[in-house]
């Protein structure tokens, strides 16, 4: 029976990726800036950006439903859901019985699945462009991720993510098992494709022939389109703690301790200042790929899923 | 690599806002210190061209070059008026562009600003009198600040936008 | 009442609403009559059916009517089950019928077709079974061709009662091998002879089997029947047919797999999983393209039997390896989305038939907006959406991830280069469940929101109560047989306990959340549903209680659409369901093979100005255009051939009598001998 502070630590976990997601968006932002030789605005704008929403009005259009009030609601639950499910700081989480990687997956889709119906509400032609878009990258994306969890579970015997998490850590010579490193590869294209960062989609365009994720948000604004960029820069933070804590677990504290969690928190930065610099030097060196040609990059985080799987089937 | 190279190379760029002609700037009315504080230090601009010639679009697209950098005072540029907390209009307010840019200010959710750059927005400029024109900005939603110039510079723009907000222009 | 009456209310009830229907044809009366025959019938079944499962898995008790197997008893309570609801809708459905139609055939064979549906899973012998899965046919083709006087439907209809005579076919020949030499057609005789048979005609046996009841369960390539004929039914019989009648064919299979054969070779297991694989697949894919709503539904009855059977195939492939711990996971879910897909799709086909009922069209094309005239309906079509798009927390998805468990299992298979089939087909699953979503971003999105796109939409009213009644009981049973999977694997494991020497499912409730916990070698899996819908709930209450807190803004204004400031908003601006499934319709071209036709009407004064624009695209049907039109050509050819002998002279026919008898004596004669 997990302890009453194994609970306190796993809601602060999930409180605690809450409140960092925002700042992680600022500090890419900001490499992205300097990268273009500009100052850039400072690592804290995405939480002045967030205040000032929250204080605006909404406006909703004539023909939204109710399904457009309820979306953002949605979208922000099943995001902050997996911020319970993701090892974050401490493994085992109690939350751990609840939901392993599958179910991380499809809440995941559960929010893009309400976000594209929000986009379709208001019937207007860029929200349901996007959606259309949105939903063709999600269903291609399913499979490179459905492998890249077996190829993980195979080594752990288990989709549970504190034991994916225990496994590589007793055993470190299977983090660099070239089963883990292609694994390692397909997720990070998924990581792209699902969080609509370059070369899938441009967070910062204002074309919407361009646009995936932004144009099925074109009709919100005020507190609903503030839950939508939490929960997105959630989703970003969520994906490179996935990536950060299954791939190189050490770090994460396997103990209730000050000091180990003091420690997790100190490497969780790190490794998401790591992630969020690679991305922005990734963003900033590739340009966004014509929309069908997606699918040829998604086909190709499929391979490398593929071989991830097969390598550990002939190694074992 | 050689992309990565020239970006060091090159360093930071941006300079700082000169102080400029206090003539050009016009505060129309003083905005509530509520929507100054709200939106001081986050701003989504939606910039809606209503007629212009493009001369100012130019020069409000050096606002995001590396040089006078809008971001780095909060300001991004947003897709649609519902993102949006200031509208920037250019051009003298075209017949075709009238209901159009009431419904883009009408999109726009409160508390909302709206600078109107450019002599054309201001005054109507050259095509002051002209039979496509409907107005200047001024007559058709209520503007906060304008900008006179034909185009006015990146800077007296972003000094323009920074008065609005009762922001010094200092960076 | 006790257990032993309940088998004959539910024939009772069932005939007696069948009589009603045929005494009083027309009047509030008789739909009512008829339906309360089929609730009441479909009651009996389900209580009996419980009463089995209870008896099953706590052991001891009166065994009442001889029932055969909990396996039939699953079954049987998918049939009493979802015929409650169909029922009931009926009431409301058939109102519109009032003067056009009588309702002494759809009403009377209603009945008869729950009641040969529910005999069928009791029947232990080959001819009670052969008689009424016969019974059945006849009486949904009946069903089918109620409304014949809709073009296309006597087309559908025809189709529909070939493909079932083929299937019997193939039954009739499985069967038959099996039948031992003294001639007992009883399940338990046939399941001893066949252990004295030769593997090779064990595995004929399984493969006219599987030819036979995949062709009932809709399986690649068997399939092309199945979006024909279940558009043309009436909805409440469409949903009966997709959600329950289908299922049968998954029944006779594990009849035959399990309970007649005591499974076999690992190669059945892999072929029933690959075609499992393709059918999901390749449904959801023709799902994609659809734009009338029931026809895509029914491409998606064909992908969730798909996903069954990579279950059942998974599960077979275990058994064949000798690893029966991780064989019950791959049969346990098989049933389990058996049973949560009669749910959902029930619920979506009666969704569908409102939305019928209502704008009198199922051209998504034509809808739009009608979540605002139909507002409990579209709610409802909403969860049955989303619970076929294996949404955490309902039904579709947890019956999906013990499918992806027992396939995790699958690197536990001693040979390399078949174990590497399981994450091909964790692969196809993953797809297919992604498009599946997609799919039904789709159709809801197209159908119930954004602006009604015809008058018909505009001006579509609120489905009748008894409609809704049903739609809302499907809707609440899709919510609870998700959040009760910590209850329902461990008894659907002991339906298959015992069967082919399977162990009871190793899986056990766990904790204050009701988790599930699986332990197989290779596949521990953890999940709670019941605390995934709790945690969302709790989170979602909690949301407002937080903006009120920080004291967000509550101010809320309502304009018109952002639409560049455009001067008019018109209903042909937004998508429609072909620009939806475009970007896939090019990414799959491969398979489609999509053409365009765009015809464009120029103003005969210039050519600066177009009228109209006409724009046609088709895919390539596969299997109708080079297997099954190929086929019925010949047979076409050679019936007309045959056709011959029917010279109308009494003497040819006698001269036929005469040669018969002379050919079948010279036969006995030499094979008596």
């Amino acid at each position: 029976m997990p302890s009453p502070a194994g609970y306190a630590v796993a809601i602060a976990q999930a409180a605690l990726a809450l409140l960092l997601a925002p700042g992680l968006v600022g500090l890419i932002r900001l490499f992205k800036a300097r990268l273009q030789n500009r100052r850039g605005a400072p690592v804290w704008q995405p939480y002045l950006e967030l205040r000032k929403l929250f204080a605006k009005e909404v406006v909703v259009s004539t023909n939204a439903s109710w399904l457009f009030r309820a979306a953002p609601f949605v979208v922000f639950t099943s995001t902050v859901a997996v911020a319970f499910l993701v090892p974050v700081l401490a493994v085992p989480s109690p939350f751990d019985a609840v939901g392993d990687l599958l179910v991380v997956v499809y809440l995941l889709l559960l929010g893009t699945f309400f976000l594209a119906l929000a986009g379709l509400d208001p019937g207007s032609a860029f929200g349901g462009m996007g959606s259309s878009r949105e939903m063709t990258v999600a269903a291609l994306s399913e499979p490179t991720v459905a492998l890249a969890i077996f190829a993980l579970a195979l080594g752990a015997g288990s989709t549970n993510l504190g034991q994916i998490v225990a496994r590589t850590m007793a055993d470190p010579a299977s983090a660099v098992s070239p089963g883990y490193l292609l694994a390692f590869g397909a997720l990070f294209v998924v990581t792209l494709a699902e969080n609509g960062r370059l070369p899938v989609d441009n967070p910062a365009t204002h074309l919407e022939l361009t646009m995936i994720h932004e144009a099925m948000i074109l009709e919100y604004s005020g507190r609903y389109l503030a839950l939508i960029e939490w929960a997105a820069w959630l989703k970003v933070l969520l994906f490179f703690s996935l990536l950060g804590n299954l791939f190189v677990p050490w770090g994460v504290a396997t103990a209730l301790t000050p000091a180990s969690l003091g420690w997790a928190f100190a490497t969780l930065i790190a490794k998401l200042a790591v992630l969020g610099v690679v991305l922005a030097v990734f963003e900033t060196r590739v340009a966004k790929l014509r929309l069908f040609r997606v699918p040829e990059l998604l086909a190709v985080s499929f391979v490398l899923a593929v071989l991830a799987i097969t390598v550990s089937f002939l190694v074992r | 690599m050689g992309l990565f190279s020239k970006i060091f190379r090159t360093g930071i760029v941006s300079e700082a806002i000169p102080s400029g002609d206090p003539d050009i700037v016009h505060l129309v009315r003083e905005v509530d210190a509520r929507s100054r504080r709200l939106l001081g230090r986050a701003l989504g601009i939606r910039e809606v061209d209503a007629g212009s010639c493009n001369g100012c679009e130019i020069e409000i697209s050096g606002l995001m070059s590396p040089v006078y950098d809008s971001e780095r005072f909060g300001f991004h540029f947003v897709a649609s008026p519902r993102h949006a907390d200031l509208l920037l209009v250019t051009g003298p307010v075209t017949r075709n562009m009238e209901v159009p840019l009431r419904k883009t200010y009408e999109a726009t959710p409160a508390p909302k600003l709206v600078v109107a750059v450019g002599d054309c927005a201001h005054t109507c400029g050259v095509f002051k009198g002209s039979y496509a024109v409907a107005g200047s900005v001024d007559q058709i939603i209520p503007v906060d600040v304008f900008v006179d110039g034909c185009p006015p510079e990146p800077a007296d723009i972003l000094r323009g936008i920074l008065t609005a907000l009762g922001r010094s222009p200092r960076a | 009442m006790t257990s032993a009456a309940l088998p004959v209310w539910m024939v009772t009830s069932y005939l007696a609403g069948a009589l009603a229907a045929c005494l009083f044809p027309r009047g509030r009366l008789a739909r009512w009559l008829t339906a309360t025959g089929a609730v009441i019938g479909g009651a009996s079944a389900l209580a009996l059916a419980g009463a089995e499962l209870m008896r099953s898995s706590l052991g001891g008790g009166q065994e009442a009517f001889h029932i055969v197997d909990p396996l039939s008893a699953v079954f049987l309570a998918v049939v009493g089950a979802i015929a409650i609801p169909a029922a009931l809708y009926g009431v409301g459905y058939t109102r519109a019928w009032e003067g056009r139609r009588s309702l002494r055939m759809p009403g009377a064979m209603l009945n008869l077709f729950l009641l040969s549906m529910s005999l069928v899973t009791l029947a232990d012998g080959i001819f009670w079974f052969v008689f009424f899965w016969e019974g059945m046919a006849i009486s949904s083709y009946l069903l089918v061709m109620t409304e014949a006087d809709e073009p296309g439907t006597v087309r559908a209809g025809n189709w529909y009662l070939g493909m079932t005579q083929f299937g019997l076919g193939f039954i009739l020949a499985a069967f038959f091998l099996l039948l031992p030499p003294d001639g007992s057609g009883d399940f338990t005789a046939l399941a001893m002879h066949a252990q004295t048979l030769s593997p090779g005609l064990r595995s004929l046996v399984f493969i006219l089997a599987l030819i036979g009841f995949g062709s009932k369960a809709g399986l690649v390539p068997l399939h092309v029947w199945l979006p024909s004929a279940h558009p043309a039914a009436p909805s409440h019989v469409s949903a009966l047919m997709s959600g329950v009648m289908i299922k049968l064919g998954v029944y006779g299979v594990l009849l035959f797999g399990l309970r007649l054969l005591g499974g076999g070779p690992a190669w059945w297991g892999g072929l029933v999983l690959v075609l499992g694989a393709v059918s999901a697949l390749l449904g959801v894919l023709y799902a994609l393209m659809e734009h009338d709503l029931k026809r895509l539904l029914a491409y998606h009855s064909i992908e969730n039997i798909g996903i069954i059977f990579i279950g059942v195939g998974a599960g077979m492939m275990f058994l064949g390896y000798g690893l029966p711990a991780l064989a019950v996971l791959g049969f346990v879910g098989g049933l389990y989305h058996t049973i949560n897909h009669a749910c959902f799709k029930g619920l979506l086909f009666l969704g569908a038939g409102s939305v019928l009922h209502a704008t009198g069209t199922r051209n998504m094309e034509e809808m739009g907006g009608l979540i605002k005239r139909m507002p409990r309906t579209s709610l409802f079509f909403l969860v049955g959406a989303a619970a076929i798009s294996a949404l955490p927390p309902l039904n579709g998805f947890v019956s999906e991830w013990v499918v992806f468990q027992a396939l995790l299992g699958g690197s536990a298979i001693p040979q390399r280069e078949v174990a590497v089939l399981m994450p091909i087909a964790v692969a196809m699953l993953a797809l297919a469940s992604g498009l599946a979503a997609a799919c039904f971003v789709k159709a809801f999105g197209i159908t119930f929101l954004g602006i009604a796109r015809s008058h018909e939409a505009r001006e579509a009213h609120e489905a009748p109560v008894t409609m809704q009644v049903a739609m809302g009981a499907l809707a609440l049973g899709c919510v609870a047989l998700g959040a009760v999977a910590s209850a329902m694997v461990p008894a659907l494991g002991r339906v298959v306990a015992g069967l082919a020497g399977m162990p009871p499912a190793p899986a056990t409730a766990v904790g204050w959340s009701l988790g599930l916990r699986l332990s197989a070698p290779g596949a521990v899996g953890q999940i709670s549903s019941l605390g995934i819908l709790l945690g969302l709930v709790l989170l979602l209450a909690a949301i407002p209680v937080a903006l009120w807190l920080f004291r967000a803004s509550r101010a809320l204004r309502v304009s018109d659409t952002w639409g560049c400031g455009r001067i008019a908003q018109t209903p042909r601006m937004q998508y429609t369901a072909t620009a939806f499934a475009e970007p896939l319709r090019r990414i799959f071209a491969a398979l489609y093979r999509p053409t365009e036709d765009v015809s464009i009407d120029f103003h005969p004064e210039s050519r600066y100005f177009v009228q109209s624009i006409a724009y046609h695209a088709r895919i390539v049907p596969w299997f109708e255009r080079y297997l099954y039109d190929p086929v019925i050509d010949r047979v076409t050819a050679w019936a007309g051939g045959v056709r011959a002998i029917q010279s109308g002279s009494l003497h040819a026919y006698l001269t036929y009598l005469v040669a018969a008898l002379v050919i079948l004596l010279g036969l006995l004669l030499l094979w008596g001998g």
